[in-house]
């Protein structure tokens, strides 16, 4: 699949101009928010503030339960912020929307549906499926899934169903997509194939990515700026640009350093 | 019996000895179903030759029965296995098609060739056959009736039950003032209401209907409320980052997620529905099983009860068991769950 896709892209300046059309621009400005936990308010984000371009890969970085999951059910509409403002090319985000799509670290398919029928889901939830069939096929070769079309979840592995559930959120064709932690229950083997596919996947569909992860590596190897937040509540802790071109190699010693600074930035010292 | 199964091994052996002399493609008999046919003809024997402590005019016919069905038997042992007869379902049923004419020959000589059972309350065989026989009119008319009685009342309690069920799982509001009701109401058995709905209905056939759906929606509700409430949050989730609007949540999310639980309610709506039937078959609608349940303890007429009771089993049997094919079909993307 990773051949396959670069072999579509042909030049790094044409992919760019993609993303810089189909991508979705937004911003997080001063955003709180609180939950109730048994009567008592719990402060989740205290006052994040960033904004992410058209067509980029960007990955929030911080530890277990800061707060980041949340970031992303907000920006994918699920929920309002209790406090400041998020903006998608410039208007406010009020409820969910196709064109934010978003993938949970559960594949959450739905058990009773096939592979085709969930990934399905939208075209048939907006009307479009009579008309977008094609879409549907399209979305299950890009994930390198063709021939399942008829297996139920339960029939398929960890990393398989997460790739369904990756094309159930494209076959929207998205100009975001909200990734929170959608590799985190895979195998290490599988894991390392499926970011390479992620990468594959942003590079020739142009759509701003926005990954939540705990992995660093993951993080500086995938993403083109990393955001680092603190412990809950979260804030911004350090933002790190990374330019090196894609395709990337695990090995390449400029991800080693970014890696280690990411790592001091979280105040680990990067050895066990 | 240890003479019986040293003769099928004897006779397996032998049929093994001579397939591999004749030739190698030859398949083995059905050693089980040849014991199987051998005990129904051995029952036949008992029928036939051993004196009743009084005389059944269907005891020649029950003995000529249990001798068709052994003969069959060996005949599909023998041959069937060429024929591809002898499938892997019916060979499952090996051992009960032989412990069946046990229980029908214990049941035989307790009662019609020994006498030990008081016998008007139980009545051997033979005589079951002979209200079959003749009074299959009367049988046959009852089960139409509560088969027309029961099935639209109890299709209208899923609905009745379904619809509150998903109004209470899926609205806080109707919730809040449901469930309640429910849980006060729901416990109390149909029956329980039957005096008043043969008051507050104009036909005794009108309240019965409604007592059957009553019993069945009770159940259905209840699980349907609770299959839709406890859907995994996160397929809402997804759904409307997808573009699901609200009727697409309930129609495509709620409704097919809540489904596993709704069958296990239209199972126990099921079981209740065929206990009021029978109930108010009894008291006030004049016709049906329970009816002739009834007109049978009257005249004392226990062979007609146990008749009666064999076609009722065999139909309530028969309808949950389509009811668990349906589930089946319609659950076939489920694993590990209620067998029937």
């Amino acid at each position: 699949m990773a051949k396959r896709g670069i072999a579509l892209v042909t030049a790094a300046s044409e992919v760019e101009q993609v993303q810089r059309t189909l991508g979705m621009r937004f911003d997080v400005r001063e955003v709180s928010h609180r939950f109730e936990l048994r009567g008592a308010p719990l402060l989740v984000l205290d006052r994040v503030s960033f904004a992410v371009e058209r067509g980029e890969f960007v990955a929030l970085l911080g530890p277990s339960g800061c707060g980041k999951s949340t970031l992303l059910r907000l920006l994918a509409g699920l929920e309002p912020a209790t406090e400041g403002q998020l903006t998608a090319e410039g208007r406010r985000i009020e409820g969910t929307d196709p064109e934010r799509g978003l993938v949970f670290q559960d594949p959450t398919l739905f058990p009773w549906r096939t592979v085709w029928d969930n990934i399905a889901l939208g075209l048939e939830a907006r009307g479009l499926l009579r008309s977008h069939s094609e879409r549907v096929d399209g979305a299950l070769k890009l994930v390198g899934l063709s021939g399942f079309e008829n297996a139920y979840p339960h029939q398929l592995s960890g990393g398989m169903a997460q790739r369904v559930a990756l094309a159930r959120a494209l076959v929207n064709q998205p100009r975001l997509l909200l990734l929170d932690e959608p590799l985190g229950k895979l195998d290490s083997l599988t894991r390392m194939t499926m970011q390479g596919e992620l990468v594959e996947l942003w590079r020739r569909s142009g759509f701003t990515a926005l990954l939540v992860t705990h992995d660093v590596e993951e993080a500086v190897l995938l993403a083109s700026r990393v955001i680092v937040l603190s412990d809950r509540p979260a804030s911004i802790k350090a933002e790190v640009t990374n330019r090196l071109p894609y395709p990337r190699h695990r090995e390449d010693p400029h991800l080693m350093q970014l890696r280690r600074r990411v790592l001091e930035y979280l105040s680990m010292d990067g050895a066990l | 019996m240890a003479s019986v199964g040293s003769l099928s091994a004897e006779a397996a052996v032998r049929a093994r000895t001579a397939g591999s002399a004749a030739s190698e493609h030859r398949i083995a008999v059905w050693g089980a179903g040849v014991l199987a046919g051998l005990a129904w003809l051995a029952a036949a024997a008992t029928t036939a030759q051993w004196r009743d402590v009084m005389p059944w005019d269907r005891t020649p016919l029950l003995a000529t029965l249990e001798a068709v069905a052994g003969g069959m038997l060996i005949l599909i042992a023998v041959a069937g296995p060429q024929l591809n007869l002898v499938t892997e379902k019916l060979r499952a049923l090996g051992p009960w098609l032989a412990a069946l004419p046990a229980m029908l020959t214990v049941w035989e000589v307790v009662t019609a060739k020994l006498g030990l059972l008081p016998l008007p309350f139980f009545a051997p065989p033979q005589s079951i056959l002979q209200v079959y026989i003749e009074d299959w009119h009367r049988l046959g008319a009852s089960l139409l009736a509560s088969v027309v009685l029961l099935l639209p009342a109890y299709f209208l309690g899923i609905v009745a039950g379904f619809g509150a069920g998903i109004a209470i799982g899926w609205s806080r509001a109707v919730y809040y003032w449901g469930h309640p009701v429910l849980r006060f109401i729901g416990p109390l058995p149909a029956t329980a209401w039957l005096p008043l709905a043969f008051y507050f209905f104009s036909s005794n056939r009108t309240a019965s209907t409604f007592l059957i759906a009553l019993a069945t929606a009770f159940p259905v509700a209840i699980l349907t409320s609770s299959g839709v409430s406890s859907v995994n949050s996160a397929y809402y989730d997804i759904a409307r980052t997808l573009g699901a609007n609200k009727r697409f949540l309930v129609l495509k999310v709620a409704i097919p997620a809540a489904m596993p639980e709704v069958f296990v309610g239209l199972f126990m709506g099921l079981g209740s529905s065929f206990a009021v039937l029978v109930v108010a078959e009894m008291l006030g609608v004049k016709a049906g099983f329970g009816y002739y349940l009834q007109w049978a303890q009257g005249w004392a007429a226990y062979a007609n009860m146990y008749a009666a009771l064999l076609l009722m089993s065999l139909l309530f049997s028969g309808l949950i068991t389509l009811q668990f094919k349906v589930r089946n079909r319609l659950l076939a993307w489920q694993k590990g769950v209620l067998r029937w």
